[in-house]
């Protein structure tokens, strides 16, 4: 696939803060790509950028082949799907759909037959005349997603578009517009904080922490193999603790020499270990290669939660199994559940779960789903 | 807790209900008896009638209003926008720029006028020139737009500043140029600020009596004039006559505006 967008050191300050610093990054043609960060990490202003709301300090941006880094937005292929929808008060549906095929004066009924298409496709047919205001937050978004789709356009930007729609909505919008996406087969660029969104509907993701790209990959690479703390911390959750590399395929932390099947390390050189919590085993202890006090236990539904204590460092780890608060227990590691990182500005900033509890997981939450 | 609120809300209402009644209620009422009486009391429709005689005046102070609302909004409209789409900080500066004649004397300001623009006054001195302003429908016009242009400005500015910002990126980012942004999404929505300024403009336009006898220099006689001199010399009748047509023609084309507005910004024609 062809690259259709692409930033080539592309820097960007605010009141002298520097949001974007010299991002390299392209897009290829009918990509579902994701720029996921925590908020104020730079990814709206990267997409701002290609859509032509803002223009970047340093740097050049390039549509197939082209550079647009001085194109004004009205002039650029791509539309934006904004984060609270944009619609146009003054129109009913059908004519904030209709609104680009007007401006290019199209036909009257060639735009009748594209508006029904467009609001068969996002399921909001008969809704031609409701007034906008009118509609719930979901019906909202389809409009506007109907309204940025309806000229096709090479390319879509969506600004964290689910960001204020309630959980069990935004699931259903997820998969509804990765269907989309796959149907017209054009590129979607995404914006979200939300990683589960990200792993369930990208085919790349980009994770951007203060205004640097940290990790370029598919979700399996970024939840497998990420690159640092701060990804493996930002992907689902880590127990990311020190070790020192023995040599290939073999890493020692916590106190006992694993077998693991990264390599390519200096000699006993310190390294970051990932495990995912749902890579660990309990085991009695007299089987476990390491051992540790429980300290909480919290039912999930499909498991349990449970925080370890081992050598002071708190493990989070997910079991089907209840164990009992102040138990002791052996874990079980295979090799293939550890996953070494080079040492970075991240290290030991993320992966212990001493400060972790429920209330604040909920908190977290609570920023993202209205219900809260 | 309900009805404790209730009555606490009543207390507080009763002054401004009170106040409502007695001056603008009473009045009004006072205004339609004298319209339909005679000198003596008696019912009479002759001064309702006998209006056709003041119908060039009518016509004469619907035109001027009409004009200087029209030049209003031509100049206010811009001017609103600008402050709009400035920083914070300085906008509340531009608005109290706009404000500050305000603050002087409405007659004060109407004899400025005339002082700068009569045959011997400020603008003829400086120019050297002998030009014949005042007593001119230009002047007169001139006077309305200077002493209303800030009814005008102010609800198109708060209009204007609540609009989303996204709309202009929307509306550039679906393919509008920057005059197509105006015209096809800023302007009707900032539809229902222009109504009310409209309105603001035209009314007291169309009933000012000082601007006119002042900057018309006694040439001409505008509606808001004939109402003044028809209670000055007694004729209270035929006054509350013209006032109360004058009123319905108002209140019938404030109803029409404003469904006009209705059906813009519902997107629903009724």
């Amino acid at each position: 696939m062809a690259k259709l967008i692409e930033l080539k050191g592309i820097s960007k300050s605010f009141d002298g803060e520097k949001v974007l610093d010299s991002i390299d990054f392209y897009i290829r043609d009918g990509e579902f790509v994701t720029l996921l960060g925590p908020s104020g990490c730079g990814k709206t202003t990267m997409l701002r950028i290609i859509g032509g709301f803002e223009t970047a300090d340093e740097g050049s941006l390039y549509f197939d082949g082209a550079e647009i880094s001085e194109v004004p937005a009205h002039k650029r292929h791509i539309n934006t799907v904004f984060q609270k929808y944009a619609l146009f008060p003054h129109l009913n549906v059908y004519e904030n759909i209709a609104f680009p095929l007007r401006l290019k004066k199209v036909p009257e009924e060639d735009i009748k037959t594209k508006v029904a298409e467009m609001l068969s496709m996002v399921k909001l047919s008969g809704f031609e005349n409701k007034s906008v205001s009118t509609l719930s937050g979901g019906q909202q978004q389809r409009v506007a997603i109907a309204r940025a789709l309806i000229s096709h356009p090479k390319v879509i930007l969506l600004d964290e578009p689910l960001g204020a729609l309630d959980l069990k909505l935004r699931k259903d919008m997820q998969s509804e517009l990765k269907s989309i996406q796959q149907a017209i087969g054009i590129t979607f660029v995404y914006v979200t904080h939300d990683q589960e969104e990200a792993l369930s509907m990208s085919d790349t993701i980009a994770v951007i922490s203060e205004g640097e790209i940290q990790q370029i990959g598919t979700p399996t690479d970024i939840y497998n193999e990420p690159k640092n703390a701060f990804v493996a911390d930002f992907i689902g959750e880590s127990n990311i603790v020190d070790g020192i590399m023995l040599e290939d395929n073999r890493v020692k932390f916590s106190g006992h020499i694993f077998d693991c099947v990264d390599g390519g390390f200096d000699k006993n050189e310190p390294v970051d270990v990932v495990v995912r919590p749902e890579d660990v085993d309990v085991v009695p202890t007299d089987k476990g290669m390491l051992t540790g006090m429980v300290t909480s236990v919290t039912f999930k539904g499909v498991h349990y939660e449970i925080i370890v204590d081992i050598r002071g460092f708190k493990w989070m780890i997910q079991s089907t199994d209840y164990v009992a608060p102040e138990a002791t227990i052996g874990l079980y590691i295979e090799p293939d559940a550890i996953h070494i990182m080079k040492k970075s500005k991240y290290s030991g900033m993320f992966g212990d779960y001493s400060s972790f509890s429920d209330e604040m997981d909920r908190l977290s939450d609570a920023d993202t789903a209205e219900e809260f | 807790m309900k009805k404790k609120g209730s009555i606490m809300r009543s207390i507080a209402a009763a002054p401004h209900i009170f106040w409502a009644i007695l001056f603008i209620v009473l009045p009004l009422i006072i205004v339609v008896y004298y319209a339909f009486t005679d000198g003596d009391g008696n019912f009479s429709f002759e001064n309702i009638t006998s209006l056709a005689d003041y119908a060039p005046i009518f016509t004469l102070s619907v035109e001027l209003a009409v004009i200087a609302t029209f030049v209003c909004l031509i100049v206010g409209y811009p001017l609103a926008y600008i402050i709009a789409k400035a920083r914070p900080e300085r906008q509340r500066f531009y608005i109290m720029l706009l404000m500050l004649p305000m603050w002087t004397n409405l007659l004060i300001r109407t004899y400025s006028i005339m002082a700068i623009l009569d045959d011997g006054g400020f603008l003829n001195t400086i120019l050297g020139t002998t030009m014949h302003i005042v007593g001119t429908k230009g002047a007169v016009i001139f006077g309305m737009v200077y002493d209303f242009l800030p009814y005008m400005v102010l609800p198109i500015y708060t209009c204007i500043s609540k609009i989303d910002k996204n709309m202009w990126e929307a509306a550039s980012d679906l393919g509008c140029k920057p005059v197509q942004v105006m015209t096809r999404v800023i302007f009707p929505l900032s539809m229902s600020g222009i109504i009310s300024g409209v309105t603001m403009v035209l009314v007291p336009s169309i009933s000012t009596f000082y601007i006119s006898q002042k900057l018309g220099g006694g040439t001409f006689e505008l509606i808001g004039d004939t109402i003044e001199r028809q209670f000055v010399t007694g004729a209270l009748n035929t006054g509350a006559a013209i006032s109360l047509v004058m009123m319905v023609l108002i209140i019938i084309s404030l109803t029409v505006m404003n469904r006009f507005s209705d059906s813009d910004e519902g997107g629903i024609i009724v």
